[in-house]
Order: C-alpha cells, then sequence, then structure tokens
C-alpha cells in the first residue's frame, strides 16, 4: 500500500499528512479496528468505504479522538500527524488540542439552535477570542468558503434552524473551516440530504481539497469516485485495499474489494 | 381465498367500536372527577372567602377580631421564604444535575444516587421538617428564622430540582454535545454555551412546580417553630445608609401562608372560617399563578429551539 508514483498530476507534489500505524480501536472488549495501516495525503480527499458496520465511521473518529468522549473505549497504535510528526493518539496529548486541529462534520446536520452568525463564530469562541471585528472577519471568510455567505449575509443573526438541511450542513462545514482546521472529517455528510444538496456539498469538497486535507466516510460508492483522489476499502474493521480512486474502481487488486464496487456484495 | 364477506367484517368494525365509545366515556368521567372536585374545592372556597377579599386583607396583620385580621404577615413571610428556598434549591439542584448528567462517569455508584434522589423526592415532608429542626433550628443556631425555613424548603424540593434538571439536559440531542467538542470545546465550555441555556426551560419548569409544592408546605415549617400569630414584619432588606442592604431579615421570626389558614380553622368563630376560606383562595391562586408562568416560560424558551 505504499503512495502511487503515477499520481502526480495535481498542483501540488504528494505529501503525507498522517499516518496511521498499526491501528487498534476497542470498544470495551470488542475489537472494532483491526491493524489499519495507511497514509492520509496533504490536500488530498481520501474517500472510506464498506458496508455497514465496517468501521469506517470509528475509523475517521479516532483522528479528532472522539472516542475519547465515551467511557471504555481503548486505542492502540498510532496516528501520527505531520509536519510536526506528533502521535496524536498518544495518552499526553490532550484530546482537546487534537479537536482543535482536526475539524469534523457530522452525518446529520447539526448546528446548534443559535443564529447562523454564531453558529460559524463558535469555535473562535472556544478558544477565546475577543476581538469583535476578528470574529466577524472569519466569519464572513468561512461563509464564504463554505459557499454560504450570499444566501444568508443579510440574516446572520436569525436562528440557524430557519436554513434547509444543505445550508445546515454547509453551516457546519462553515462552523470547522473558521478555525483553519489542517484535516477535515466528514462522516457521511450528505446521507441525509436531497440529490440537488449533495452535489452542493460534492462540489464544496472539491474546491476544499486546495487548502485542507479531507478524509471522508461515505456510503455511496459514486461519491467516492466523483470526489476523492484516495480510496480505501474496509470491511470487518480491516482495511482491504487502499489506492489511488481510479485504481480501486477500475482494477482493484483484490478480489473482495472488485466485488464490494461491482455491487456483488453489501 | 374466498372473497370477503362485508357484512361480516361490517359487524366486527361495529362492536370493536362500540368499545371505543366506551372508553372514550369512561377516559372522560375519569378526567372530570379529577378536574370537577378541584373546580368544586376552589369555588367554594372563593365563594365563601370573596366577602373577605379586599385591600385590606392583604395589608393587615393578623388580629383578635375577624373582621380586621389580615395576611399581611403571611404572604410576605411565604415571599421571603420563598426567596431563601430559591436561591439555594437552584443552584445546588441545577449544579447537582449537570454533574450527574454531564461530568459523573455513568456506573453502579451514580446508579445508586440516582436511585436515592427519585426516593428523597418521596420522603414524608414532615421528615424534612425534623431534620431541619435538629440542624438548622440548633446544631446551625439559625432558629426559628425565614433562613431554616427557607433551607428546610429548599432540601424538599431539592430532588425536584435534580430530576428536573437531568430530564431537560437528557432532551438535548448526543449531535449537539459532539458538534461542540468537536470544534476543541472543554466540557465547561459546552455546559455553558449548549447544556445550561438549551435546558434552562425544562429546568425553571421544575423549580416552579417545586416551589408550587413548597409554598403549601405546613407540616415542615410548623415543625420548625413558625409562629402563628405575629403582628410584625421582618426588617427591612433595603436600608436608608450604607450599605444600603441588610440580610437581617432572614432571621426574623416569621408566618406563612398555610400556617395562617391552619390557624384560623382552628378558632372556634365561623368568621375565622371565613378569612381561612380567603387567605386559601389566595394561596391556591399564588400556586396556580406560578405553574402558569412555568407553562408560559417553557412555552417561550421552547420556541426557538426545537430537535
Amino acid at each position: 500500500m505504499s503512495a502511487p508514483e503515477t499520481f502526480m498530476d495535481q498542483k501540488t507534489a504528494l505529501a503525507a499528512k498522517a499516518e496511521v500505524e498499526n491501528l487498534d480501536f476497542y470498544y470495551g472488549d470488542f475489537r472494532a479496528l483491526k491493524a489499519i495501516g495507511m497514509t492520509v495525503y496533504e490536500r488530498r480527499v481520501t474517500a472510506l468505504i464498506g458496508p455497514s458496520g465496517c468501521g469506517k465511521s470509528t475509523f475517521l473518529r479516532c483522528f479528532n479522538r472522539m472516542h475519547d468522549l465515551y467511557p471504555g473505549n481503548r486505542y492502540d497504535g498510532r496516528i501520527v500527524l505531520q509536519p510536526d510528526n506528533a502521535d496524536l493518539l498518544a495518552p499526553d496529548v490532550d484530546p482537546i488540542e487534537v479537536r482543535m486541529r482536526i475539524g469534523m462534520v457530522f452525518q446529520k446536520p447539526n448546528p446548534f439552535p443559535k443564529s447562523i452568525f454564531e453558529n460559524a463564530a463558535y469555535g473562535l469562541r472556544v478558544r477565546g477570542e475577543r476581538s469583535r471585528r476578528r470574529i466577524e472577519e472569519k466569519v464572513e471568510q468561512s461563509l464564504q468558503d463554505a459557499a454560504l455567505w450570499d444566501e444568508v449575509k443579510d440574516r446572520l443573526h436569525q436562528p440557524a434552524y430557519n436554513l434547509s438541511g444543505g445550508q445546515q450542513q454547509r453551516l457546519c462545514i462553515a462552523r470547522a473551516l473558521a478555525t483553519d482546521p489542517e484535516l477535515l472529517l466528514f462522516d457521511e455528510p450528505t446521507s441525509a440530504l436531497d440529490p440537488i444538496a449533495t452535489s452542493s456539498i460534492e462540489e464544496l469538497i472539491h474546491d476544499l481539497k486546495e487548502r485542507v486535507t479531507i478524509l471522508i466516510v461515505t456510503h455511496n460508492m459514486q461519491q467516492a469516485a466523483r470526489v476523492s483522489d484516495f480510496t480505501a476499502y474496509m470491511y470487518l474493521g480491516e482495511l482491504i485495499e487502499f489506492g489511488v480512486t481510479d485504481e480501486i474502481f477500475i482494477k482493484p487488486k483484490k478480489k473482495q474489494t472488485e466485488d464490494y464496487i461491482t455491487g456483488r456484495f453489501g | 381465498m374466498k372473497p370477503i364477506d362485508l357484512p361480516d367484517i361490517r359487524g366486527v368494525i361495529a362492536r370493536h367500536k362500540r368499545y371505543d365509545a366506551l372508553f372514550g366515556v369512561l377516559g372522560l368521567v375519569a378526567l372530570m372527577i379529577g378536574v370537577l372536585t378541584f373546580a368544586a374545592l376552589f369555588a367554594d372556597m372563593a365563594w365563601k372567602g370573596a366577602g373577605r377579599l379586599d385591600w385590606d386583607f392583604f395589608t393587615h396583620f393578623a388580629s383578635r377580631r375577624p373582621a380586621q385580621a389580615g395576611i399581611l404577615s403571611a404572604w410576605v413571610g411565604s415571599t421571603l421564604v420563598m426567596l431563601v428556598t430559591a436561591s439555594f434549591a437552584v443552584p445546588l439542584g441545577v449544579a447537582a444535575g449537570i454533574y450527574l448528567e454531564e461530568y459523573a462517569r455513568k456506573n453502579w455508584i451514580t446508579d445508586l444516587i440516582e436511585i436515592n434522589i427519585t426516593n428523597l423526592a418521596g420522603v414524608p415532608s414532615i421528615v424534612y421538617g425534623l431534620l431541619a429542626l435538629g440542624l438548622f433550628v440548633y446544631q446551625f443556631g439559625f432558629g426559628q428564622s425565614i433562613l431554616s425555613a427557607g433551607l428546610t424548603l429548599a432540601l424538599l424540593i431539592l430532588p425536584v430540582v435534580i430530576v428536573a434538571t437531568r430530564e431537560a439536559i437528557r432532551s438535548i440531542p448526543q449531535a449537539i454535545r459532539e458538534g461542540s467538542y468537536a470544534l476543541g470545546a472543554t466540557q465547561w465550555q459546552t455546559v455553558r454555551f449548549h447544556i445550561l441555556p438549551y435546558s434552562s426551560a425544562g429546568i425553571l419548569t421544575g423549580v416552579i412546580i417545586g416551589m408550587a409544592r413548597a409554598i403549601g408546605e405546613t407540616a415542615p415549617i410548623i415543625t420548625i417553630g413558625a409562629l402563628t400569630f405575629i403582628a410584625f414584619l421582618p426588617p427591612s432588606p433595603v436600608k436608608a445608609e450604607p450599605p444600603f442592604i441588610s440580610f437581617d431579615w432572614v432571621f426574623s421570626p416569621f408566618t406563612v401562608m398555610p400556617i395562617q389558614m391552619f390557624n384560623w380553622t382552628s378558632r372556634p368563630e365561623a368568621a375565622f372560617q371565613v378569612n381561612a376560606a380567603a387567605a386559601g383562595f389566595v394561596l391556591v391562586l399564588m400556586t396556580l399563578a406560578m405553574n402558569g408562568l412555568a407553562i408560559w416560560l417553557r412555552y417561550r424558551l421552547r420556541r426557538r429551539i426545537k430537535w
């Protein structure tokens, strides 16, 4: 599963953002992830695919230490974040610090029951930013980056719940972008959205990879093919195959991957 | 398959519908027994006490002459005791509820605490009165004061506040917490910016319902020694000279509405029964007003939030 040498048609050279080394994860006694090893490349979109229960969401939630919120969970192995070469699973690393560097967008849009402005500003407030001017700048910037600004600029102080589902999800993306994350995690971000909202989110993901590394879990294989540069196929907590998306979809090396992708299984 | 026998099916449906109608009637009767009993009691009190309900009734102290007796010391006492109760029960109950829901690890100890809190809500109030007599009145030396009464009632409604807080917090979707934590928030930031504001409607409702219960409590207040006849008001909390605020009133003797009522009902003169009915009417109005406030607040605060 080495980095493919052929992958040079991108504007930037290929560099690792995160290296997963021999990662195991346990819910109590249940081993949900088994010896996962792969690389997440900087400013690329990496898709995690696989049937329900294969552990792709569990894997994603290791990156921002979400599992630390619940008792009985245990990580084993390393996720080394570049460029500082730090293992973000190390016991002495504060999960709060990890979450400040790595943003997350959830399956169902989960805006806070506050105004649009306050949603986008929340990450900055959590970091103790007090300057109103800087918060306003950052809110506008992130809403623009999330392709939402034009739709909401006249009603920033209205409740976020008045937005449509797709707008809410873009607001959640803006909320994550406002604090300049190095890596952005998407956990099936379009599974609760209609096709039009889905395509706008996909477009957005495509645009965002110029500045942020993206790791996305998706149920939808067409989506993985459309938005990602790299794809990892997981099954029963194991990483079956990882590689350039086109290769995975056109000529997978493993029979298992081929069966899943061609719809014979899953 | 044989064709459906329509007349037969219709007979079955008609029979089932009779049960439907029967339950409708039974349910209505059950509801009316509750509602009408209360309405009759309330109307009876209002009818009997109506003659005494005027401005003087609220601005006069208790008196040996029933026509001049009023509820001034009682309603002032009730208000002040409620003030003390709220200022202790709300912070303690809310903090305990937040701790149990958001901070405490879920294990058998928290389960045990949870069961005990629920049970505490069912302890007879006279037991709280006895506890308070020993603890607040004698041990802490607060005497037979507004402070002792307020603390006693605070203990009494603490379980209600804790349970209401926990239920309000539990109704907040986990996705909101995860959204907050995912941005690097600490537990306290999550509580301050999300958990507390979103659960405040439920908490307030619980607090007010607890207070509505406390305002009518008689037994524990008698146990700690509230006066039944009192012709002065506690010292004013506001002073003309610095520091302008005084807390002397918390150590003042006092009486409360239900005790005033109890005192009047135990008198032989019929005129005092009229006073008792009028005071009862006022007390019920006070609790109804508190419950109404709870409903209104819940409605107002919930309107912004919909999961």
